[in-house]
Order: structure tokens, then C-alpha cells, then sequence
């Protein structure tokens, strides 16, 4: 970089996801608070809805295109977007300049916007340079690779890295940590039988860690796999893993009641 | 084989409850994936090989006609006879035909994805030819009357003691007191039975893993050794391979063999690694006097050029499904056609139609592993998406599916109605659902909740909480 480095801190548009918006607020507070420790000035925009994964992984492409842009306009004054999913995080950032890459102006955004954007713990530690966070947690953790998390935004060592700071945790690596959950977005509802086979043998490598918290990046995944601990009567408890990074787990487990 | 792929779901269903296929899929996770793992760290430059790999096919698929017709100049000079098939039924009647000419009672087979993709077996058999194969697992599921489950591996569905069972019944000239209980003793069954059908046969019939266009020759690769004797014992060879077989040079080969070992066995190098070019010279010891080879299309030139022209890179090593979780669920039977997982998904639609294998590219969470491992770096979920958005666009998905879906895209592109609506929903849904912290059953959520509990929803949503902070 050849300019000298901004005083000002950076200004970060925070893309909750729709499923943070509707069922989980409290991975938005965490997120905005890791943020805002790491020095950031956080907006969220109320405009936004859903990145649009449904509709592109559904093969419509037209909804698809015309929900990015509703994202694009509503990010792309910020200094970065931050997602605290690797999925959401990855529909932006390497699916969005390719769906509206037929139309030059809308390519041209869509590309701009893919190059600020961000997953939150990456973000924290790769752009931000966090190396460490303030937060207690009494516990084992085990902790799930999400898929596009892993594969398309390279987001592994960067949560461990984070959780070997928080004092009192233990991690506890499960077997086939990389290998997917089953949940897949509209898969889950589309071949529930086929979803159910794979979640099932997830909740068995997480109950054999013998950690007593299963964390993961990706809500999607982490309603899956607590829908499945709870069903099979497991007392282990999901949560994601900027809750704990936040030092945010006085708010009960996914799924659990206050 | 019969197409079945319309009827996935019941067959995922069917596969999903079978004890004895449950148990063999264990195997596909332990065999496979480790030892692929394992000669892959050892090999610091194998993501190298991948790009070169890559490479070579981008190259050949740009100048396919030329590498195509470079081939059949060298095949036929070498004394080989090339023939162009479009479509199956134009592959099975040359087959047919050069079997008639030469007389053939019964041909002996190695191991080919396209002879299943074309139906061989079942036409040779009607037409009073009786086809035999040669390699173990494909010898097996013949005798059982079944499709291969698997493009590399493919008897992987069965368990050892079914095979026992299978060689009990059908080697009754046997002494039925015989100890099978070790997969050697089965292996040298097999080998036993067919010595005799490999000196019988009067054409040999193989695949090709590549064609070699500077020297017109066929590439096959084999861990048993059945594929040589099946093409140097009979008076005939038969190759049968697609047109994005060939490949420019034997150099190009070396590359590609080394990257389809790792990646389909673990190996550093297959056992056997054949290279047939024209029939048996004058004072060769050994080999075929006719040295036939069908290129087949059946869709393939329509690929080129279009969304699903990297799957013409496909060497056929079988990773992807080695790494699929869905693979892993249910095995190759239930996609219900020859080629399975995720490289069956992208190319039985192309070859098959979509009407037929719409459910394949569907059955996929996109978790990109199959990707990660393909030595080609063939984009498999980019291409299954290609296919859900044709199968969209063609109106063919489920209109419940399409309608719950427009209703969906309309709010989300709508963030005022989008606000009102979930603030409505979420906020009856999370006071329900406030006690127990999820829901048991819920109307219009059953796939979910059939086997796993919902978390129930905030009753306030997020950025209602922060508009409320705000104000």
C-alpha cells in the first residue's frame, strides 16, 4: 500500500444474514461488538434482507440478480462489509461478480463490492490483525468447518487461532471437522431424508470429541446440527462462534429457553 | 442400464435403509479418502500436476477436431479401424457388426463406463452374443444382474459375504464345501472361472482412460491385469471410447496418469498400465489381428462451447463421489444412471436429458469438496447449479417449490414489505416458540422437523433491535 495508513477507523457496513436477522440476534451484537474492540465504526443498514443464495442456488438466476443488487446498493458506501457466515460472506464475494457479469455497470459494482467484503473472523484476524480477544468461556468446544466457510473464503486456522485466546475453553477437534453437515441451504427441505443421513453422522463425531459445545461460522449449519443434538436428546449445545469470541454466552444455546 | 434417475428420492430412500449397503459405504470413506490423502502429502508438486493436467485437456478441447483426426491418421496407419458413432445406437450397431464379422460366440470385457453408457451388454445378449466381464467387481455385479455403483469401484455397494453368497450360487461346478471366507480365496475364484472364458472369447472388448493422438494409441489402466488379457487373447479388439479420450502426446499421458492414480486409489501408479496401438505385427509374440476403435459423441460436441464444456476435462477417477456426503449416504445405485456423484450429476443430464436426471444436480448441498479434490479442477457444484438454473428456467421444478420461492425473491427485493412481513411472522413464531426455545413440529416445516428439533426465532428481529437502539 502506498498510502499512509487512514486515521480514521474503518467503516463497516454489517451484512447480518437473514437467518442472524430472524433467528439468532445475538450473533449480530457479538459481531458488532468483536468489531468495534478491533476499532471499527459499525452501521447496519436497514434495508437489507438475504443475499440471495436461495434463489441462485435454485437456478433463478433473474431473482437472484435483481436481490444482489438490493445488497449492493445498500453496502457499497461502506469502507467493508463484514458477514458473520462464510456462506452468505461467499455468495457476495465470489458469486456476485459472475451473476451480474453480463451487465457492465452492475458487473463493475459487484466486483467492487466482492473486494471489500469479508467473513467476521477472517476479517478480525486477516484484514484487522487480530490476534487475540478478551473473553472468558468454561467449557470444550469442538469446532465445524462450514463448507463455503472452508472452501470458497479459506476460513479454518483463523477461528481456532481466535479460540486458543478465550481463557478457560478447551478445543476439542472432532473427527471429519471439513466434511459438510448435511443442511445445504434449500437441500435440507428438498431431500430431508438424504439431510438427515448426513447431520446424523456430524452429531456422531461431535458427540465422540466429548466436547460439550459445538461452535461453527454458519447459522445454517449450526440449527442443523443443534436441531439434531436436541432431537437425539445429546446435552450438547451449539453456538456461533463469535458468541463466544465476543464473550456473549450468557444468552442461551441455539434452540435452548432462557 | 436402465435410466432410473427420475425416481432418485425413492431409491435414496430404499438405499438409506439397506443394512448391507450401509455397512459397504463405510469402506468408500476409510479405502478411498485416506489413501488418496496419504500420496497426495507425499507429493509436494501434486497441485502443480492438477494445473498441468488441467492444462493438457483445456488444450486438447480447444483443438478437439484436430487431436481427433490426428488420432484416426495414426490408428489407422498403425493398421487399427476407427469408427465415428454419434449416437449409442450407432455405437452398438458397429460393435454388433464387427462382432457378427468375426464369427463371435462370446466377447470378454474390461472394465468401460461408456459400454455401460451405451447398453452393450443387454444389446450383445439379444443379439445371441454373450458378454463377459473380465475385472472382479464388474464380473460380480453381472453375475448378479446389477449396474455398477460406482464409476472406478464398481461392485463398492456389496460386503464380502455377499459376494460369497453370489459365488455359491452361480459357480455350482465347484466343490460346495470350498473355504471363501478370504477375499483372496474369492479373488482366485473368479480368477479360475474366467481363465477359460478369456481363452474362449472371440472379441475383447475395453474401454480407453485416454487416446493417444501422435501414435494412435489406446490407454487403459487396470489393478488386476484382466483389461491385457482381454485385448491380447481374442483374434479382435474392440476399444470403445468418448471423444474427449484423446489426448496430444504419450508425454501428455505421463502427466495425466500420474494425477488419475493419486486421485482414484491412492496409488502413485496403477499396476497395469496398458498401451495398445494397431493389431499384432508380423513377429509380435502375442496380440489381436483386428484392431477396432468406436469414438463415440452421444452429446458430447454439444458440451463443447457451452456452461458444461470443463466437464469434458472428466478423466473418470471417481474422487468426487469418493468425497460426496451424499455419495456417502446412499451409494451409486440410487442416482439411476451409470455415471454417479457429482461428475454423474453434471454429465447424466447432458447425456441422458435433463427430463430424466433432473433430480441429480438437485442432490447436492454444494459443499464444494468434490471440487476441492478434483484433479482436473473441474467447478462440479458451478456446473450442478448450471443445471438447476436450466431446469428452472424450463419451468420443471416443483411449482410449490417455484411459487414459495417467487413469494420469498418478491419480499426480499422488497425491504420495507420484507421488515413488515418478518416482523409479523417472527414475532408470533418466537412468542410461540419462547418456552422451549425451539419447536418440536411445525406446520409447513415438516422436512425440517421430521428428524430434528427448529430453533425457534427471536420474537424481535435484529434490525428491528438495532432500529429500536438507534431511535
Amino acid at each position: 500500500m502506498t498510502d499512509k495508513p487512514s486515521q480514521k477507523a474503518p467503516h463497516v457496513g454489517l451484512f447480518a444474514t437473514c437467518l442472524v436477522d430472524l433467528f439468532r440476534p445475538g450473533v449480530g451484537f457479538a459481531a458488532i461488538k468483536l468489531l468495534e474492540d478491533a476499532g471499527c465504526t459499525v452501521s447496519v443498514p436497514q434495508s437489507q434482507t438475504c443475499c440471495g443464495q436461495p434463489a441462485y442456488n435454485s437456478g433463478d438466476r433473474r431473482d437472484a440478480a435483481a436481490i444482489a443488487k438490493t445488497v449492493i446498493a445498500a453496502f457499497e458506501a461502506y469502507d467493508f462489509v463484514v458477514v458473520p457466515s462464510g456462506s452468505c460472506g461467499g455468495t457476495i464475494k465470489k458469486h456476485y461478480p459472475g451473476l451480474l457479469g453480463d451487465d457492465r455497470e452492475w458487473g463493475a459494482r459487484a466486483e467492487a463490492l466482492s473486494a471489500k467484503t469479508h467473513e467476521l473472523i477472517s476479517f478480525l484476524t486477516d484484514i484487522l490483525g487480530v490476534a487475540a480477544v478478551s473473553a472468558r468461556f468454561d467449557g470444550s468446544v469442538t469446532y465445524h468447518d462450514s463448507c463455503s466457510g472452508l472452501r470458497e473464503m479459506g476460513i479454518e486456522a483463523q477461528p481456532r487461532a481466535l479460540l486458543e485466546t478465550v481463557d478457560g475453553l478447551t478445543i476439542r477437534e472432532m473427527a471429519d471437522a471439513d466434511v459438510c453437515c448435511g443442511f445445504g441451504g434449500t437441500f435440507c427441505v428438498k431431500y430431508p431424508e438424504l439431510s438427515n443421513a448426513i447431520v446424523e453422522k456430524k452429531t456422531e463425531a461431535i458427540a465422540a470429541s466429548g466436547a460439550d459445545t459445538v461452535l461453527a461460522g454458519d447459522l445454517g449449519c449450526l440449527m442443523n446440527m443443534a436441531g439434531k443434538l436436541q432431537r437425539q436428546g445429546r446435552p450438547i449445545k451449539a453456538r456461533h462462534v463469535a458468541e463466544v469470541l465476543a464473550g456473549m454466552t450468557d444468552m442461551p444455546a441455539i434452540g435452548e429457553s432462557e | 442400464m436402465r435410466i432410473t434417475a427420475p425416481a432418485f428420492k425413492e431409491n435414496a430412500q430404499n438405499a438409506l435403509t439397506d443394512l448391507h449397503l450401509q455397512r459397504a459405504l463405510e469402506h468408500v470413506e476409510a479405502g478411498f479418502i485416506h489413501k488418496r490423502a496419504k500420496v497426495v502429502a507425499a507429493l509436494p508438486e501434486f497441485d502443480a500436476l492438477r494445473d498441468a493436467a488441467r492444462d493438457i485437456k483445456n488444450h486438447t478441447l480447444e483443438h478437439l477436431d484436430l487431436y481427433l483426426e490426428a488420432y484416426e491418421k495414426a490408428a489407422t496407419k498403425a493398421g487399427g479401424q476407427v469408427h465415428w458413432a454419434e449416437t449409442g445406437g450407432d455405437a452398438r450397431a458397429i460393435i454388433l457388426d464387427i462382432c457378427r464379422k468375426a464369427g463371435a460366440k462370446t466377447i470378454t470385457k474390461g472394465k468401460s463406463m461408456v459400454s455401460e453408457e451405451i447398453n452393450i451388454n443387454d444389446f450383445l445378449a439379444e443379439n445371441g452374443i454373450e458378454p463377459v466381464e473380465t475385472d472382479l467387481g464388474e464380473y460380480i455385479i453381472q453375475l448378479r444382474g446389477e449396474p455398477p455403483s460406482h464409476i472406478i469401484a464398481p461392485a463398492v455397494h456389496l460386503t464380502k459375504d455377499q459376494v460369497e453368497a453370489d459365488f455359491r450360487r452361480v459357480h455350482t461346478h465347484l466343490d460346495a464345501a470350498r473355504d471363501l471366507s478370504e477375499s483372496t480365496s474369492l479373488l482366485a475364484e473368479a480368477r479360475g472361472v474366467l481363465r477359460d472364458k478369456f481363452l474362449a472369447a472371440d472379441v475383447g472388448m475395453t474401454g480407453a482412460n485416454f487416446l493417444v493422438a501422435e501414435t494412435g494409441t489406446s490407454v487403459i489402466v487396470t489393478n488386476e491385469g484382466n483389461g491385457d488379457l482381454t485385448q491380447v487373447l481374442p483374434r479382435v479388439h474392440i476399444v470403445i471410447a468418448s471423444i474427449e479420450k484423446v489426448v496430444p502426446t504419450l508425454e501428455d499421458v505421463s502427466t495425466l496418469l500420474r494425477v488419475l492414480a493419486r486421485s482414484a486409489t491412492g496409488q502413485d501408479m496403477t499396476v497395469y498400465n496398458t498401451f495398445s496401438t494397431g493389431p499384432r505385427r508380423p513377429g509380435d509374440p502375442d496380440g489381436p489381428e483386428e484392431y477396432h476403435v468406436v469414438i463415440l459423441d452421444n452429446g458430447r460436441t454439444a458440451m463443447l462451447g457451452n456452461e458444461f464444456h470443463d466437464m469434458l476435462r472428466c478423466i473418470r477417477c471417481g474422487a468426487c463421489m469418493n468425497h460426496c456426503p451424499v455419495y456417502h449416504a446412499i451409494g451409486g445405485h440410487a442416482y439411476g444412471t451409470p455415471y454417479v456423484g457429482p461428475m454423474g450429476a453434471v454429465l447424466a443430464p447432458a447425456l441422458f436429458g435433463l427430463d430424466e436426471a433432473a433430480n441429480l444436480p438437485n442432490a447436492s448441498t454444494f459443499c464444494g469438496r468434490c471440487e476441492s479434490v478434483c484433479p482436473m479442477r473441474i467447478p462440479l457444484p458451478k456446473l450442478m447449479r448450471h443445471w438447476r438454473e436450466k431446469e428452472f428456467e424450463r419451468g420443471l421444478a416443483p411449482a410449490t417449490q417455484r411459487w414459495g420461492l417467487g413469494v420469498w425473491a418478491y419480499f426480499a427485493q422488497h425491504p420495507r414489505l420484507y421488515r413488515l412481513s418478518t416482523r409479523l411472522a417472527i414475532g408470533a413464531l418466537g412468542w410461540l416458540g419462547k418456552k422451549k426455545g425451539r419447536f418440536r413440529a411445525l406446520p409447513l416445516a415438516g422436512g425440517w422437523t421430521r428428524h430434528r428439533d427448529l430453533p425457534a426465532p427471536s420474537s424481535r428481529t435484529f434490525i428491528d433491535q438495532i432500529r429500536d437502539r438507534e431511535q
